[in-house]
């Protein structure tokens, strides 16, 4: 089981690691939104489900007891308000941009 | 009747939360849960209408498939993001497209998973035209095929 949290672990070290390179070599605030906003998402849910699934065999009074059912459940909950709270907050801060004026980077306008 | 549904939820919430199954535990949950339902009974569900229940299970039928289109949107944009020739392969636009769902909460279904799928964002709702800003063709070229607004309508029964 310690290898299926690796896996989860590691692929959402990959997206956060990739959001982070695309927050740094997008050219707007637009672009960098998209790498951000959403690759935290997934990169947090992996990293999330990782540590339920370790809690679930090695938790409570050594593992797979009520006690680690429920932990896992708690953490299973911290993905799902995630992806209630983060698409929203990502419109908010995305519509906020776009109402005050921030020109958005086309590739047109770049040449 | 929503009420004693909103009751039923806070409380299985609380013994989630709370671990502890003994009456003292269980009787503060009840005291507490009562009192919000009281207070807030009708935040949670704002009218009773017929086939809540379908739209529940079609509604966690649709979360597989999110998750794996939001699988596929981010192995695209962690693609764009490491590219060498980024600058190249990305082409921010702002679309606008009209879309036939009908109620509120189908839209706000459809705009955070638009949202939550990467490399589009809801910028804005009118009426029933969308504002969407996609980071690059593919993306732009996959919400416009109608796939996932068809699955949203399909769980509100409004195909």
């Amino acid at each position: 089981m310690e290898i299926v949290t690796i896996i989860f672990v590691l692929g959402g070290l990959f997206f956060f690691f990739a959001a982070s390179i695309g927050l740094l070599r997008f050219p707007d605030f637009y672009a960098r939104m998209h790498a951000t906003g959403k690759g935290d998402t997934l990169g947090g849910f992996l990293i999330i489900l990782g540590l339920a699934v370790y809690n679930l065999f090695h938790g409570g009074h050594g593992g797979f007891d009520l006690a680690s059912i429920l932990t896992s459940v708690k953490i299973i909950f911290i993905a799902v308000f995630i992806f209630l709270a983060n698409p929203t907050a990502t419109h908010a801060v995305f519509k906020a941009g776009l109402d005050s004026g921030v020109v958005p980077w086309t590739k047109e306008g770049s040449k | 009747m929503r009420l004693i549904a909103t009751f039923i939820i806070l409380f299985v919430f609380w013994m989630v939360m709370a671990g502890k199954f003994d009456l003292f535990h269980a009787s503060l949950g009840v005291i507490s849960c009562l009192i919000v339902t009281f207070l807030s009974g009708d935040l949670l569900f704002k009218e009773s209408r017929k086939g809540r229940g379908k739209e529940v299970v079609r509604f966690i039928l649709y979360i597989p498939w999110l998750i794996y289109q939001i699988i596929l949107a981010n192995l695209h944009v962690a693609r764009l993001a490491l590219s060498p020739r980024m600058s190249e392969l990305i082409n921010p636009q702002l679309i606008r497209f009209k879309v036939n769902l009908k109620s509120d909460i189908s839209k706000v279904t459809f705009a955070n998973s638009i949202t939550l799928t990467p490399g589009t964002i809801t910028a804005d709702i009118v009426g029933d035209e969308f504002h969407v800003q996609g980071l690059s063709q593919p993306v732009i070229d996959d919400l416009l095929s109608g796939e996932m607004e068809q699955r949203v309508a399909h769980i509100y029964s409004e195909d």
